[in-house]
Parts: C-alpha cells; structure tokens; sequence
C-alpha cells in the first residue's frame, strides 16, 4: 500500500475516533463549557489559516496572485447571501478571468 | 429541511472530489476520504495542506484538529436523542455539520431523530456520489490553475468559514489566525503554519473564555 493511502485511512480512522469519542466518553468530560469554546475557537482560527495560506501561500513563499481576486470575490457572494456552491464557482471564475486578463 | 439540507450538501462533493485531485489523490484516495473521513471541514483542510505544499503529517493532523468539534456535536446528539448502545457507533460516523444542525433545530424528540438521520444519510450518499463526479471531472482538467480551480479552493475555505464568523470573539480570533500564518507562512515548512495558527487560536479562546466568566 503506498504511503498516501497510509496517511488517508489514518486520518479517516482519526477522524472516525473523535466522532466516537463524542458517543461514548462520558458527558461529564465533555460538556465542560470550555471544551465546545475551545473547539469552536480552534475551528474558526484553522478556517482562517487554510483561507490565507490558500490564497497567498505557495510553499514557503507570499505571493500575491489571481487567488486575491478568487478571495474578494468570494467575498462579496457571500455578503450577497449566495449559496455555498455559487460562491466556490464565482472563486474559481474569478481567479481564471484574472489569469486571462494576464496576471 | 433535512432532504434539502442533504441536497445543497451534496453539491459540495463535486468541489471536493475536483480540488482533491488536482492536490495530487487520487479519484479513489478522494472518494475514500468522503466516505470514511465523511466530514467535509477536515476532508477540505487535509488536500488544502496538501495543495499548499505541506506533508501528509501536516494535512493529517489539520484535518485532525478540524474535526475536534464533531466530539462535541456527539455530546450534544447523546443528550438529545438517547441512542441505544448499539446504534452509537453508526452514528458517530453520522455526526457531522448538517446532521447535528437539522437534529436540534426540530421541535421534538421524534422530529429531532429523523432529521438526524435523514441529514445524515443523506448527505453520506450524495457527498459520496459527487464526491466521485467531481473527482473524475479534476481528473480530466489536470492542471490546477486550469479552470480557476484554484480560486475555488480559496472560497470553499472561505465559505466554511464565513458562518462562524459571528460576535467579536471570533473574528478576534480570525484576525489573529490570519496575522499569525501570514508571518509564520516563510519561516517554518509548508502546512506547519496552520498548526500554529489552531494552538494560537485555542489559546485565544481559552482566554475569551476565562474573561467571560
């Protein structure tokens, strides 16, 4: 088996356990106010990171790219209420007519 | 509500399977982490890591961090709905987004278990089944930069994260999030500054949390 299907069911069985982990650990544990707090916290700030590093990141590298256009465009579908699907297209329009128009 | 919530939900597949493949998955990689994983927040950071260069350690403990929170949404299922000991395991794998969400927003306790499973079902088949269109319609485009497929990446993460950005906290919490990997990005290896940017994140909300009180 190659190393990426390695990383790939590790990961879904990681995932998987902490679903589990939720069902049957008891709710003592869990429903500490903190634990949905910090969890919530941790969600927002690695969204945030993966937004960053996808639109200005390639390795190591800061770069300002036709993803900037796919980010604000983004953007503004969102503050127009569009749905979830329109939005990622509107992303991926965005970045291919910057691309187009030479940037 | 669960059916259309399914629906909608489904149609992210198409997204996932494409970028997951132009970040190097295969069409089955792709289509086993939709069916195993099964919860798109952490199936989208694992290929995002990916795509940005980072190690698969990186993409996996990303992914990992990401979905934390479903441990808490089981909590929320337990104390609502009381499955029975055997059904639990099925439903762990079920606990996701859509499904807690449709669960505790019906009225009562039956509403609340058919929502549950029908959100949850539902979007387990057709988040499987564009899931495997999209990764064969990447497959075809290739080039990531090709079709702006790129672009969409960068909203898929933003419209993940737009929902949540509600209250000061956590667009406190968004800010710092962004400054932190921004300034981490040239220094430590690809897919190391969204570790960084989830510990600074809990911290911050550790202490949102303590002030709170």
């Amino acid at each position: 088996m190659s190393e990426m299907w390695l990383w790939v069911l590790g990961a879904c069985a990681i995932a998987y356990l902490t679903k589990l982990s939720g069902h049957l650990v008891p709710e003592t544990v869990l429903e500490q106010p903190w634990v949905s707090t910090v969890s919530a916290g941790m969600t927002v700030g690695l969204l945030t990171s993966l937004v960053v590093v996808n639109t200005a990141v390639t390795g190591t590298t800061l770069v300002v790219d036709a993803r900037l256009a796919a980010l604000l465009a983004a953007g503004i579908a969102l503050w127009l209420k569009a749905p979830y699907v329109v939005v990622v297209l509107v992303g991926a329009v965005a970045a291919a007519l910057t691309r187009l128009a030479g940037w | 509500m669960g059916v259309s919530i399914a629906v909608a939900v489904g149609l992210y597949g198409i997204s996932f399977g494409a970028l997951g493949v132009a970040a190097g998955l295969s069409v089955w990689q792709a289509c086993a982490l939709s069916a195993l994983m099964f919860t798109g927040g952490s199936q989208f950071a694992f290929i995002g890591v990916m795509s940005g260069g980072g190690t698969l350690g990186a993409a996996t403990l990303a992914a990992s961090l990401l979905g934390v929170r479903n441990a808490v949404y089981g909590v929320q299922i337990t104390a609502l709905l009381r499955p029975s000991r055997t059904t639990r395991p099925l439903m762990a794998h079920l606990t996701i987004d859509e499904s807690t969400a449709t669960a505790l927003a019906q009225p009562d306790a039956q509403e609340q278990r058919r929502g549950f499973w029908t959100a949850g079902v539902g979007v387990w088949l057709l988040w499987n089944l564009f899931t495997l269109v999209g990764a064969m319609l990447g497959e075809r485009i290739g080039e990531p930069t090709a079709w702006g497929l790129d672009g969409a990446a960068v909203a898929a993460f933003l419209g993940l994260l737009w929902p949540r950005l509600v209250g000061r906290d956590a667009r406190t919490i968004a800010v710092a999030s962004a400054f932190v990997t921004l300034i981490a990005a040239p220094v430590v290896p690809a897919g190391i500054p969204i570790i960084i940017a989830a510990g600074v994140s809990g911290a911050l909300a550790v202490l949102q949390h303590r002030s709170a009180r």
